[in-house]
C-alpha cells in the first residue's frame, strides 16, 4: 500500500481548501490592490497546490516512505562519510533563542550565537593542526572554492601573478578541477603511481613559478594515505606552492593525525562527513576553511574575533579574499556539528577515525575473495574493489549496486574513483556495528554467488524497490522538470 | 560512548580478520612524525543532559527581538508542519539521490520544488536549488558569460542587495568577469546609464534586483527589450514570496531569475540554512548549473523521477563544468516546498497583503512623527527606506531598550524598515511611541 503511492501534490488539490492559518489583518487601511500600480502587479496566477494541512502531512510521510536514509539501513556510500546522524543534534539547532536571530541583530544581542560560531572554529583548528578557520562557507565544493580564492590571493598579495595553475592528481573528483577552473586556475594534472598514490617522480617536473599550489586529499580517493607527503609538502613549498587539503576523507585519521602537521596551508572540512550533520538528501551542508598561521586575514568576511573581555564580534578585512556568503554560512548546521563535539568530547574524538578504519579493513579482508581488490595492504576509512572476482559472469558493479537495494542496503559509490573500470567504492563508517557489517558481508557475498549461478535475476534487480531501474535516456532527451511539462 | 559500537571483542576479532594486532597498526605506514600524540584542547564529553543546559546558557546570551529588519531576510510566519515532516530520518539522513530506486521521496519532491518555483517566477526551468541567494546569483553571473562566449563583463545595480554584490563581486575577481555598477536616481535603477553602459556591445548580462534593496517595485518595462538589443541577458533577483503578487521575472522578459527562498517561511537562523533558487528560459538550460530532476518511467512503465541533463555537470565535465556546485540546499527546498504547498497561491498573496498593511501603516505613522520622511516616493511592499532627522542609532538604542530590532542601518540617516505578517500592531505601536519620545 504504502509502496504504490504515486500521486504529485499538485494532483491532491481542490479548489477551495487552505492549508494555512493567518492572523488577522492588524491595522486599517493599507490596501495592496489599490497600493500597487497595475503595471507592476503578476498577470497570471501561479499554479500552486490547494490542499489542507493534514493532505501535506500524509502526502510527505508518503514521499519519505520511498526513500533511504542512514536512518534506514547501511549506507556504505565511499567518500561520503554515511556515519549516524545524531538527534540532539537537531534539538540545539532547533533551539528558538538562536533561529530567531536575524543576521543584522547587533553583535551584543547575539553573543551565546557567535560564541557556538568561535568555539566550533576553535575545535577545528585543534583538530585539524590550523590557525583559524571560517564557518562561513555552506558546502565542501563551495569550501574548496573558498581555500582556492584563498590560494590566489596570497599570490596575487605577495604580486606573484604569474602563479595561475593548479596541481591536481588524476585520481581526484571532478569537483577539485571545477572548483579550480571556476577560480580561474588552469588545472595540471599529476599522474597516480600503481596503487594510486601521486606519483613524486611525475611531480617534480611540473613544479615551476606558475604553480600556485596542489590539492590533495589524503588519504585519498581509494582510501590509501599518502606516505610520501612530507616530501611533497617539500618539493611543493620550495617551488613557493601552497598545499590545499580536500577534507572529504577527514574521517579516516580525525584524531590520529592532522592536515596542519602533514604540511597543509588551506583546507576544507564537511562538517556533514565528519562532523555527522545529515546530509538532508544532498544539502544543507557546512564546509568550513582553515588556514596555517600567516594567512588568517585572507579568510572570507565577516570574521568572527574575541576581544581581550571576552566579547564577539565581527571584524571585515579588506585584506581579505572576499565574501563568499550571505553571512556567516549556514549557522543551523554550525550548531550541529558543536552539538556532536560537545558529545564526544576530547576523549572520543580520537576514537573516530581509529574506528572507522577498523570497520573499513574488517569488510575489505572479509569480502576480497568474492570481489577483485586491486590494491593490497591496510587501506583507512575506505576502500574500493574493481567488480567480482569472477569475471566470467557478465554482471557488472551497476547490476551488484542495484541488487543491492533487494536486500535493504543503499548502494556504495560505483564507478568512481576512474582509475579501475568496475569501481565498488566502500565506505562503512565508525558508527556501525560488526553485526551490520557482517550481515552486509554475507549479503555481498550472496550477490557474489548469484551472479554465477542465477546471473539474470542481479541484471534485472532491483525489483524489490517502489520503482525498479528507470529510463534515464527519455528523461534527458525528451526533459520534463515540471509539472506543467509532465501535463504537457 | 554512545556513537561507538564496538566492544573489546568486536576489536580484537575484527583485527584479527584484517590480519593486524593492534590498532596502532591501522596507522603502522604513516610516518611517526605526523602522529598525533597529546590530548586534544578540547573540553570533555558532556551528557545530553549537560549539552541542553550549556546551550540553553548561551541561548540566554541572545536576545529576542521583534523583528523589523529585512534586507533579503524576513521573520515570515513557519507552519507547524514542516519541521517534523523534513526531521523524518528517511528526508534527513539521505544523501543526493544516486540510486534512484530508492530516492523517489527525494527527487519528487526536488521535481515538485522545481514546478513551484517555475509558477512563482514564470520561468521555463530551474534546478534542485541553490546554497543561497548570493550564490545563486553569483552563479546566473556566470552563467551569462558562459552563455556570451567572448564577453566578460556584467552590469549589476546599485539596487542591488549589498551582500549579493559583494559575493557577485568576489566571484567575478577570480572567475575573470568585470562587473560594472549601474547607477541609481531617486532609489531605482537609473535606465539611461544602463542604455549607456550597454552601448558598447561587451555585456554578457545585466543584474536587477525586484523588489530591490530599498524595498521599492521597479519599474523595468523596456529594460529585457534594451537588454536584448544588445545581446545581454536579463537576470532579475527576486524575493520569490513577493513573486505572488508582483510582475514576475518572465512577464518582465528575464532570462534568469535567482533568489533566496527564505522568505518562503524558512526562520532567519542567523543567517542560514537558507536556499538559493536558480530559474531560467528553455534555451539556456545547457548553462544551468546544479542538479536537475526530471520525470521518466521505469521498465514497468510506472512513473518515476530521476536526475537528468547530468553532462551538464562538474563530475562528468571537471575543468569544464560552468559551476563547482554537486549536490544543492535539499533539505531546504523540500522545506520552501512545504510551504508554498501549505500556503498555495492564497496563502502567498495573504502573506503579502498583511505585510504589505503593515509596512505601509508604519511608515505613515512613522512619517507622522515628524521625526522621518520616506526616503524615496516610490512604490513598496513591505520594506522601506526611511530618512531620520534622529540619528538612526539612538534610534535603534531606544528600541532595542523596548525589545525592538529597529530596521537595518544602511546610510548615516537612513533606516531600512520590514514588516511581515508575524509583526503585531501593539508591536509597530511600540515602535512609534518610541520614536515619538525620542
Amino acid at each position: 500500500m504504502i509502496r504504490n503511492y504515486d500521486k504529485l501534490i499538485f494532483e491532491l488539490s481542490k479548489e477551495g481548501r487552505v492549508g494555512y492559518s493567518l492572523p488577522k489583518k492588524q491595522v486599517e487601511g493599507g490596501c495592496m490592490c489599490c497600493g500597487i500600480p497595475e503595471n507592476l502587479r503578476r498577470e497570471s496566477a501561479p499554479l500552486l497546490p490547494e490542499v489542507t494541512e493534514f493532505d501535506v502531512v500524509r502526502h510527505y510521510t508518503n514521499l519519505s516512505n520511498k526513500n533511504f536514509g542512514v536512518d534506514t539501513g547501511f549506507y556504505p556510500l565511499g567518500s561520503c562519510t554515511m556515519k549516524y546522524n545524531p538527534r540532539i543534534n537537531e534539538e540545539m539547532a532547533a533551539h528558538p533563542a538562536f533561529t530567531q536571530l536575524h543576521p543584522s541583530m547587533p553583535t551584543e544581542c547575539a553573543q551565546g550565537a557567535l560564541e557556538v560560531y568561535y568555539n566550533l572554529a576553535a575545535s577545528l583548528a585543534e583538530v585539524s593542526g590550523l590557525a583559524e578557520f571560517t564557518l562561513n562557507p555552506y558546502a565542501g565544493a563551495h569550501g574548496e572554492l573558498t581555500g582556492l580564492m584563498i590560494m590566489r590571493q596570497y599570490h596575487i598579495q605577495r604580486g606573484d601573478l604569474k602563479r595561475t595553475k593548479v596541481i591536481v592528481p588524476d585520481s581526484a573528483h571532478g569537483t577539485n578541477p571545477a572548483s579550480a577552473a571556476v577560480c580561474g586556475l588552469q588545472i595540471v594534472e599529476v599522474k597516480s603511481t600503481a596503487n594510486g598514490t601521486v606519483d613524486v617522480e611525475d611531480l617534480k617536473p611540473l613544479l615551476d613559478d606558475t604553480i600556485a599550489g596542489i590539492m590533495m586529499t589524503n588519504p585519498n580517493t581509494l582510501g590509501i594515505f599518502e606516505t610520501e607527503i612530507p616530501e611533497i609538502s617539500r618539493l611543493v613549498h620550495e617551488c613557493g606552492g601552497l598545499l590545499y587539503y580536500d577534507g572529504a576523507n577527514l574521517n579516516a585519521v580525525l584524531g590520529k593525525c592532522r592536515p596542519g602537521d602533514m604540511g597543509f596551508d588551506i583546507m576544507h572540512i564537511n562538517l556533514h562527513k565528519t562532523f555527522s550533520t545529515p546530509h538532508g538528501g544532498g544539502g544543507p551542508g557546512d564546509g568550513p576553511v582553515g588556514v596555517r598561521a600567516g594567512l588568517e586575514h585572507l579568510l572570507p568576511n565577516p570574521q568572527v574575533k574575541k576581544d581581550e573581555n571576552g566579547r564577539f564580534y565581527l571584524q571585515c578585512d579588506e585584506k581579505s579574499a572576499g565574501y563568499v556568503s550571505n553571512f556567516l554560512g549556514n549557522f543551523g548546521i554550525i550548531m550541529r556539528a558543536y552539538t556532536y563535539i560537545l558529545t564526544l568530547g576530547r576523549e572520543n574524538v580520537k576514537m573516530v577515525g581509529p574506528l572507522a578504519v577498523l570497520n573499513a579493513n574488517y569488510v575489505k579482508e572479509s569480502l576480497k575473495g568474492e570481489y577483485y581488490l586491486p590494491i593490497e595492504g591496510v587501506c583507512k576509512h575506505e576502500f574500493v574493489f574493481d567488480g567480482l572476482a569472477d569475471k566470467s559472469t557478465g554482471v557488472t558493479t551497476l547490476d551488484i549496486a542495484k541488487r543491492l537495494l533487494d536486500y535493504g542496503y543503499h548502494a556504495p559509490t560505483i564507478y568512481f574513483p576512474l582509475l579501475f573500470h568496475q569501481s565498488i567504492m566502500i565506505e562503512p563508517t565508525e558508527t556501525e556495528s560488526k553485526e551490520t557489517l557482517d550481515e552486509f558481508i554475507a549479503v555481498m557475498k550472496k550477490v557474489a554467488q548469484e551472479a554465477i549461478e542465477n546471473p539474470e535475476i542481479v541484471k534485472s534487480a532491483p525489483h524489490s524497490t517502489p520503482v525498479r531501474r528507470l529510463d534515464e535516456t527519455t528523461a534527458a532527451r525528451f526533459p520534463k522538470t515540471t509539472y506543467k511539462q509532465l501535463k504537457g | 560512548m554512545k556513537y561507538f559500537p564496538h566492544t573489546q571483542e568486536d576489536i580484537e576479532q575484527m583485527l584479527q580478520v584484517a590480519g593486524l594486532k593492534s590498532m596502532d597498526d591501522l596507522y603502522g605506514e604513516i610516518p611517526a612524525q605526523l602522529l598525533f600524540n597529546r590530548e586534544f584542547d578540547l573540553p570533555e564529553a558532556m551528557s545530553e543532559v549537560e549539552i541542553r543546559k550549556f546551550i540553553e546558557a548561551l541561548g540566554k546570551k541572545n536576545s529576542r527581538l521583534a523583528c523589523f529588519a529585512g534586507a533579503g531576510v524576513e521573520d515570515h510566519y513557519s507552519p507547524s508542519i514542516i519541521n517534523p515532516i523534513i526531521s523524518r530520518g528517511e528526508f534527513l539522513t539521505a544523501y543526493t539521490p544516486y540510486q534512484p530506486e530508492i530516492s523517489q521521496g527525494t527527487l519528487q519532491y526536488i521535481f515538485e520544488y522545481q514546478s513551484m518555483i517555475c509558477e512563482l517566477t514564470g520561468m521555463d526551468v530551474t534546478n534542485a536549488s541553490m546554497y543561497d541567494g548570493c550564490t545563486a546569483t553569483a552563479e546566473a553571473m556566470m552563467m551569462a558569460v558562459a552563455a556570451a562566449k567572448k564577453r566578460n563583463k556584467v552590469l549589476m545595480s546599485a539596487t542591488v542587495n549589498p551582500k549579493v554584490k559583494k559575493v557577485v563581486e568576489t566571484y567575478a575577481q577570480y572567475n575573470g568577469a568585470v562587473i560594472e555598477i549601474i547607477a541609481e536616481k531617486d532609489g531605482v535603477t537609473d535606465l539611461a546609464d544602463l542604455e549607456a553602459k550597454l552601448a558598447g556591445d561587451d555585456v554578457a548580462g545585466v543584474i536587477l534586483a525586484q523588489p530591490n534593496f530599498y524595498g521599492i517595485i521597479e519599474d523595468y518595462a523596456g529594460v529585457a527589450e534594451m537588454c536584448h538589443a544588445k545581446k545581454a541577458l536579463m537576470i532579475m533577483n527576486a524575493n520569490p514570496s513577493a513573486l505572488a503578487v508582483l510582475k514576475t521575472p518572465a512577464e518582465w522578459g528575464a532570462d534568469i531569475a535567482c533568489g533566496d527562498g527564505q522568505t518562503l517561511g524558512i526562520p532567519m537562523n542567523y543567517g542560514g540554512p537558507y536556499v538559493g533558487y536558480l530559474a531560467c528560459t528553455n534555451a539556456l538550460v545547457r548553462k544551468l548549473p546544479g542538479r536537475i530532476v526530471g520525470a521518466t518511467t521505469d521498465v514497468d512503465g510506472k512513473r518515476a523521477f530521476v536526475l537528468t541533463l547530468q553532462a551538464r555537470e562538474q563530475h562528468i565535465r571537471r575543468e569544464k563544468a560552468n559551476s563547482n556546485i554537486c549536490s544543492n540546499q535539499s533539505l531546504m527546498a523540500l522545506y520552501v516546498t512545504i510551504y508554498m504547498s501549505l500556503m498555495g497561491y492564497k496563502g502567498l498573496k495573504e502573506v503579502n497583503k498583511l505585510s504589505y498593511a503593515g509596512a505601509h501603516y508604519l511608515a505613515e505613522q512613522l512619517v507622522a512623527t515628524g521625526k522621518c520622511s520616506m526616503a524615496f516616493d516610490k512604490p513598496f511592499l513591505n520594506e522601506f527606506a526611511l530618512k531620520t532627522t534622529v540619528c538612526p542609532k539612538t534610534i535603534q538604542a531606544a528600541l532595542l531598550d523596548n525589545g525592538i530590532l529597529g530596521g537595518v542601518r544602511i546610510a548615516d540617516d537612513t533606516l531600512l524598515i520590514c514588516v511581515t505578517e508575524q509583526r503585531t500592531k501593539e508591536e509597530m505601536d511600540l515602535f512609534i511611541e518610541t520614536v515619538k519620545n525620542l
